[in-house]
């Protein structure tokens, strides 16, 4: 089963009803001990960096997931989730993460040119990294495929991680893994048949 | 690079799309959640869904359905029609709705728009402007293209951005069901003040209309149809062909 971290932010509905489609059980969870039993976490958002970083440090949800990853339970961060992977958001002031990779989180302004709109909103097509073995992530989709992003800020400082990129005037860091956690910063729950078949990968491991 | 999207709308009204339509292949060719799934496995880049429900019986209904689509296709749903306060965008949201377009309502009370920004991102609204040419200006008008507001179209719309609207759709009356091709000249007059992508809508008739917004107009980010997608006049894939045959970049 996998859990899909509920600590009150963003609307989790798509993001199960994807799992479901694909013949995954999931739950919507807040209880430490479903999250302990469960085979893989999904961790969601929406919203601003600090105030998400504050609720899961709040509900105490932030030492359980990195108590699970730690075991070697796959995590994946979508979206705002997977910005909280990193050590700190740089999004109205400066708040901590979950500090699971390397990296910091912040706004395109000033990185991708004056003429591309912020939010970066639509689909964008992944590029794998040169040189580099594909991530078990994709293990059913294709360097070029396309996904659906909404976002203003993003993780940099990441290269080692990153697993993949899309261009929006400059490189913008789209997916990310280090060992047992993964990150994506497009919405694989709306990016239809690549999504599903993200998720699925994710499913597996 | 990000593609230029396609869009099908959907007119649901009592649980039914209305506009009659006609695919090989669906048996239920007026259930909203068999044709958003249609056009979510065929290509579209995203579905709009509007309800033109009067009742609140209606509304209920339309709610229910809402719910069985956002539960049925994993690409981008817009939702709208009578949206007039925060919990119309509370209620569609929670059915699954990943924006809420917002029309009328807003010119009936245009902070509307700045609340919903502030409260659910700008990504979420959706400001749909509907407008004809009156005397040499742009005007916009209410209540389904009915009631001329007055207002002036380009005003209204660099209002709606500056309270946070996240995305402009541009539905032009003059060209709207007419299928000769989107109104070029209004949408550029929108394109040059907005600084949030701008969805064409109005005029298509067929592939050839799409070609000749996205090369003419570089910064629409979207095409918005219905009627052409429903009675299969064009096909979303045969239509992304196109325009990926013409180097126009589309998923």
């Amino acid at each position: 089963m996998i859990a899909i971290i509920d600590y009150g932010v963003g609307n989790l509905f798509s993001l199960s009803s994807s799992l479901e489609a694909i013949g995954k059980e999931t739950i919507i969870t807040g209880d430490a001990y479903i999250i302990r039993n469960a085979d893989q976490i999904i961790l969601p958002g929406v919203g601003a960096f600090g105030d998400a970083a504050a609720k899961l440090k709040d509900s105490g949800l932030d030492k359980i997931i990195i108590e699970e990853v730690k075991k070697g339970k796959p995590l994946m961060g979508i979206c705002l989730g997977m910005q909280l992977l990193f050590d700190e958001g740089y999004e109205y002031g400066c708040h901590k993460g979950l500090g699971l990779i390397p990296g910091k989180v912040i706004s395109m302004k000033g990185v991708v040119p004056e003429d591309y709109k912020i939010p970066h909103i639509g689909w964008n097509s992944l590029l794998f990294p040169a040189g580099r073995e594909k991530s078990p992530l994709f293990k059913y989709i294709n360097d070029g495929d396309c996904v659906y992003f909404v976002h203003s800020f993003f993780a940099s400082e990441c290269n080692e991680s990153t697993i993949a990129s899309a261009e929006y005037g400059a490189l913008l860091t789209a997916a990310v893994s280090k060992d047992n956690i993964y990150g994506c910063q497009f919405h694989p729950e709306k990016s239809g048949a690549v999504g599903l078949s993200i998720l699925k990968a994710f499913s597996e491991l | 690079m990000i593609t230029k999207r396609i869009i099908p709308c959907l007119d649901v009204k009592d649980g039914r799309v209305v506009k009659g339509v006609n695919f090989k292949g669906l048996a239920d060719v007026s259930s909203p959640v068999a044709l958003g799934k249609y056009y979510s496995d065929h290509g579209a880049d995203e579905l709009v869904f509007y309800d033109i429900t009067a009742s609140s019986e209606g509304r209920a209904l339309f709610t229910d359905i809402l719910t069985e689509v956002a539960r049925t296709i994993f690409i981008p749903l817009t939702v709208g029609g009578g949206i007039n306060t925060l919990d119309d965008f509370d209620r569609v949201l929670k059915c699954g709705a990943d924006k809420v377009s917002v029309n009328s309502g807003a010119i009936k009370n245009p902070s509307l728009i700045f609340e919903a920004a502030k409260k659910y991102g700008d990504q979420c609204v959706v400001l749909s402007v509907d407008a004809k040419r009156v005397d040499g200006h742009y005007c916009v008008f209410a209540k389904g293209g009915r009631e001329n507001t007055g207002m002036d179209a380009i005003e209204w719309i660099k209002k709606g951005i500056s309270m946070g609207a996240g995305e402009i759709v541009l539905n032009s009356i003059d060209t709207d069901g007419v299928k000769n091709g989107f109104d070029l000249e209004m949408l550029k007059a929108v394109c040059d003040i907005s600084s949030v992508p701008v969805i064409a809508s109005g005029g298509a008739g067929c592939k050839e209309d799409f070609v000749t917004l996205f090369k003419t107009l570089p910064k629409v980010d979207a095409g918005l149809a219905a009627s052409i997608f429903h009675f299969g006049e064009v096909e979303i894939s045969d239509l992304k062909q196109t325009l990926k045959s013409e180097g126009i970049i589309v998923r």
